[in-house]
């Protein structure tokens, strides 16, 4: 036997502060291996009593004794002779037991690692790096000096060391840690039991010594806040709407049809945040108090679509909210009478400030939202060095799950089955460039394809300012000479060929990209978003350049705010018409189409790009709009709700599963990025030139009688200063730090600056993850060496 | 707290909400589905933890793992004797991690296990090529599924041994954002 062995090995270096990359060391647990040749010995015997046991569950190779249970001690037969053929029995032995082999099987293995990673959580107090957490998956045998063996004391030590890292982590953590741990749930029950020190209850304490009061108190305290937040939770779970719903879409569909409807709820969280926000400080309190004059016009059918008519009297638009202060009857000037009197105004509420502040603090907060959700999205979605790799994530990462319709789960075979065959075709094809004539031909090609769409991007965007001059001036016209008859109707010409050209030009970009064909899918949706995105936000760019223009301003119409309300608010309806227009030909008859015509079972393939790129370009509208009709969200909610309900209808009865791959990640990524940028960016500049440059109009709205809507921030904050000369501090940090550009400056130098360091740090993390790859090639070759050389020494 | 229903005790549903992803509802949810699986088999009284383990074949028929071609290898993966054969605390387990409030490193871990046919803690070629195999309905080529595996191991590999351990696994499974919504079972 190898018992005469002896091989001399240099000390251990036990380095004092263990770091996950020392646990690349095969060297050192070849040394306590060989050691323990004589324990091997004894458990030849009960390998073998193990072997005659177990029974192979019909798999293909016999000669594989596979262990029957993730829990019990597993002592894994010699390896398969076809890896290592010749190997001497003592050489697979030893090869059996390496730790790389004993991984995952054991229970010891899996207590020990989460042993270690308690013990580093408590050493260092903050959250470890994300190094060590994800690729160490080996047990640090340097901390606590045990051998890496299946004899039940060392597990049973090794639990017990475990259950008491647990207890001195705090509660909230230990729960997370006993989620995280890939062990069985009665194993994880055990360990909570011994862990928190009771009974399996966390209600009362079964400890000997009394508590004092302070703990006690502290002790149900506790515990009551854990049982607020899992009915919190509980509760969030109930008002989880459409759950039902978005389980069918994805169990047909797939993860990346699903990526739009939650984009959808995410849209309506937005919008109803915002309405609440003004619903709470600026409509309900103007509801309170009405204006005195009535409202003159009657009701008819058309009001829902233009939001002119009765609709431009009420609490809808800018022109309705007074400029005092609400319930002080001295400020109106209307009852004069009661007014010499001085009363004491009880709650006086302020409304042209009111209405700035809720519009000025609802943006601020949607763009912290809006920020932060790009943050998390972007940082789950882009990995330092994930360019290459492709293959082998389509492998793994490409079955959805969520699937279960029988159909769609053979779609989903067919879809990965093409990918993968282009990507061996892609590889192949890699290795034969294309010739100087083709790569020519391809140039000449896309840049004619985009010339042609930058060309009618152009001309749409003059055929929309003409459009919108015309009508502008006819309804002037009409205006002056005060004929009321055609008026409303004409105002929806503008809208209607805003809408018409949004629905038409992406069917056009379609045609382009099919005649451009494009190598890589994902490059083909890119050029597409682009190209629709450039045509929306040009055309939206140019009608509110129109509509602050100095015609529409300093016009004859009374009310210009409430005038660009109703035109936003004729822009929604348009919108939502024509995205059910569209809905119903492009889904509903295009499938009894090619149902009828073409015999075939084809059917319509939902296209999410263009469908989100519709609810970016809603939702900008919303944004633009919300500062002249505060119930503008309340209607972009109601728009949304129903959206849902027809386009799942829809989706259900006339598409089917895409054919196209999509990074549902990468692509939610980049749809809230959009939603942030040229969306909320756009709105957010609109808002500013109105509140900072634009005269308000002189007879309706809260900020009659100003120069511009800021005077109204500027005149409260020297009436403070003037009510309290304590507060002189406030004004010196709105004249210094607002109005100042320098603060700004000196805001963006050191955002720039953490922008470069940033930048910096992730191309050292690139530089050392090749040297760490590097690393391990080298280690997998001193492997072999070893082994080759534990055979020949053993071989003999 | 408002407790009505009689197949838990507190401390029992205490300890599924401290071990799982779920929350009490969801887990209660849950047991109704168990036991729609076999309401002669499962009592409706979990309280004295009776030890009832329903066969493969009634797993597999569940509505959200009936198509999945891994619906075996997610069974024996989760069971606790490995064959397929489930208890309630396996279930729960199972759609625990299988949900989307799971942690990338816990599911990685499962994934690999899954995708591990032979339960050797590597996925070696064999492994891989059943796996291809089961994603595309032995759609491919034996020479293409053998290209395939090929280049799997050429980018995933990375101390050339010939297969893939956990560490590449996960290593790879980190540069694959949509893991974590695709390996994902909604129930």
């Amino acid at each position: 036997m190898a018992h005469t062995l002896t091989f001399t090995f240099g000390p251990e270096n036990v380095s004092q502060t263990p770091s996950p990359y020392d646990e690349g060391a095969v060297h050192d647990s070849f040394h306590q291996l060989i050691q323990e040749q004589s324990w091997l010995a004894e458990q030849e015997l009960v390998e073998m009593q193990e072997m005659t046991n177990v029974t192979s569950r019909g798999r293909e190779n016999l000669a594989y004794i596979v262990s029957p249970a993730r829990q019990t001690e597993a002592c894994e037969a010699p390896e398969q002779t076809e890896e290592h053929p010749g190997f001497s029995s003592a050489t697979l032995r030893i090869l059996a037991s390496m730790p790389s082999r004993t991984i995952g099987r054991n229970r010891g293995a899996i207590l020990s690692q989460y042993y270690n990673r308690t013990a580093r959580l408590r050493r260092r107090s903050t959250r470890p790096p994300l190094q060590e957490v994800s690729h160490s998956a080996r047990p640090s045998l340097r901390q606590l000096g045990i051998d890496l063996d299946s004899s039940r004391e060392e597990e049973d030590t090794k639990r017990n060391l475990l259950v008491k890292e647990l207890q001195s982590l705090p509660a909230s953590q230990r729960v997370n840690m006993l989620q995280a741990m890939p062990l069985s749930l009665a194993e994880k029950r055990s360990l909570r039991q011994d862990s928190s020190g009771h009974s399996g209850t966390l209600r009362k304490p079964k400890t000997t010594a009394p508590l004092s009061h302070c703990s006690r108190l502290k002790y149900y305290v506790i515990i009551g806040f854990r049982n607020l937040w899992y009915s919190w939770l509980s509760f969030l779970h109930t008002l989880q709407p459409w759950h039902y719903s978005l389980k069918q879409i994805s169990g047909r569909f797939g993860s990346s049809i699903l990526s739009y409807f939650l984009f959808l709820k995410t849209l309506i969280m937005f919008n109803l945040f915002f309405f609440l926000i003004l619903l709470v400080f600026v409509v309900a309190m103007q509801a309170a108090y009405p204006p005195a004059t009535p409202n003159n016009e009657t009701f008819t059918g058309l009001e829902p679509l233009t939001g002119a008519g009765y609709f431009s009297h009420t609490l809808m638009y800018y022109g309705y909210y007074s400029n005092f202060t609400l319930n002080d009857p001295c400020a109106s000037g209307s009852n004069i009478t009661r007014c010499w009197q001085s009363q004491d105004v009880h709650l006086p509420y302020n409304m042209p400030l009111a209405y700035l502040f809720a519009v000025g603090v609802a943006f601020i907060v949607t763009c912290i939202l809006l920020v932060y959700s790009m943050s998390r999205s972007f940082g789950e979605s882009y990995r330092v060095g994930s360019a290459s790799g492709d293959l082998a994530v389509k492998v793994f990462c490409a079955w959805d799950y969520k699937v279960i319709q029988a159909r769609s789960v053979g779609l989903q075979s067919e879809n990965i089955c093409t990918q993968l065959k282009e990507c061996l075709a892609e590889r192949q094809s890699r290795s034969h460039p294309l010739n100087l004539c083709n790569r020519l031909q391809r140039l000449v090609v896309l840049l004619l394809a985009w010339m042609i769409s930058l060309g009618t991007v152009l001309g749409c965007v003059i055929a929309v300012y003409y459009f919108s001059e015309y009508i502008h001036q006819v309804h002037h016209d009409r205006l002056t000479r005060s004929m009321q008859t055609g008026n409303e109707a004409l105002l929806l010409a503008l809208p209607l060929l805003v809408s018409l050209i949004n629905l038409l030009m992406p069917y056009m970009y379609n045609f382009l990209a099919a005649w451009e064909k494009q190598e890589s899918p994902v490059l083909e949706v890119y050029i597409a978003i682009c190209r629709n995105l450039i045509l929306k936000m040009v055309i939206l760019g140019l009608l509110c350049y129109h509509w602050l223009s100095r015609k529409v301003t300093s016009s004859k119409i009374k009310c210009w705010e409430t005038y660009v309300g109703q035109e936003l608010y004729r822009l929604v309806m348009m919108d939502f018409i024509f995205t059910l227009l569209d809905t119903f030909f492009g889904e509903l008859i295009w499938r009894i189409i090619l149902e009828g015509k073409k015999q075939s079972k084809q059917r319509p393939e939902f296209d999410i790009a263009r469908n989100v790129l519709e609810l970016i370009y809603g939702q900008t509208l919303t944004w633009l709009g919300v500062f002249f009709a505060p119930l503008l969200p309340a209607v972009q909610i109601l728009k949304l709700v129903l959206l849902f309900y027809i386009k799942k209808t829809s989706l259900m009865r006339n598409c089917q599963s895409p054919s196209k791959p999509w990074r549902a990640s990468h692509m939610s990524t980049i749809f809230i990025t959009l939603l942030c940028f040229p969306s909320f960016l756009g709105a957010s500049i609109f808002l500013s030139y109105t509140i900072w440059s634009v005269r308000p109009s002189e007879k309706c709205g809260p900020f009659q009688s100003l120069a511009t809507i800021y005077d109204s921030g500027k005149m409260w904050v020297t009436q403070l200063e003037k009510s309290n000369p304590n507060l002189t501090w406030f004004t010196w940090i709105h004249q210094h730090m607002i109005q100042n550009t320098f603060f700004l400056f000196v805001i963006s130098g050191i955002l720039l600056s953490v922008i470069y360091l940033n930048i910096q740090v992730v191309k050292g993390q690139r530089r050392v993850i090749s040297l760490l790859k590097e690393q391990i090639a080298n280690e997998g070759e001193d492997k072999t060496f070893l082994i080759q050389k534990l055979h020949a020494v053993y071989g003999k | 707290m408002g407790n009505k229903q009689t197949t838990f005790t507190l401390e029992q549903l205490d300890a599924y909400q401290d071990t799982t992803f779920f929350t009490k509802k969801e887990i209660l949810r849950l047991f109704y589905r168990y036991r729609d699986l076999a309401p002669q088999l499962v009592p409706p009284d979990y309280t004295n933890k009776p030890y009832v383990k329903l066969p493969y074949e009634l797993i597999g028929s569940m509505p959200e793992l009936k198509d999945n071609p891994f619906r075996q290898r997610i069974a024996e993966v989760f069971s606790e004797d490995g064959e397929g054969n489930m208890t309630l605390d396996d279930f729960l387990d199972m759609f625990s991690v299988m949900s989307e409030m799971a942690p990338r490193d816990l599911k990685a871990y499962y994934a690999f296990k899954i995708y591990d046919f032979n339960n050797d803690d590597y996925i070696c070629k064999s492994d891989l090529e059943k796996t291809v195999n089961k994603l595309t309905r032995k759609e491919l080529t034996p020479e293409e599924v053998n290209l395939v595996c090929n280049k799997v191991l050429d980018e995933a590999d990375m101390d050339n041994d010939g297969k893939l351990s956990l560490e590449d696994f996960q290593h790879m499974i980190v540069r694959a954002p949509d893991f974590l919504s695709t390996f994902h079972i909604r129930i």
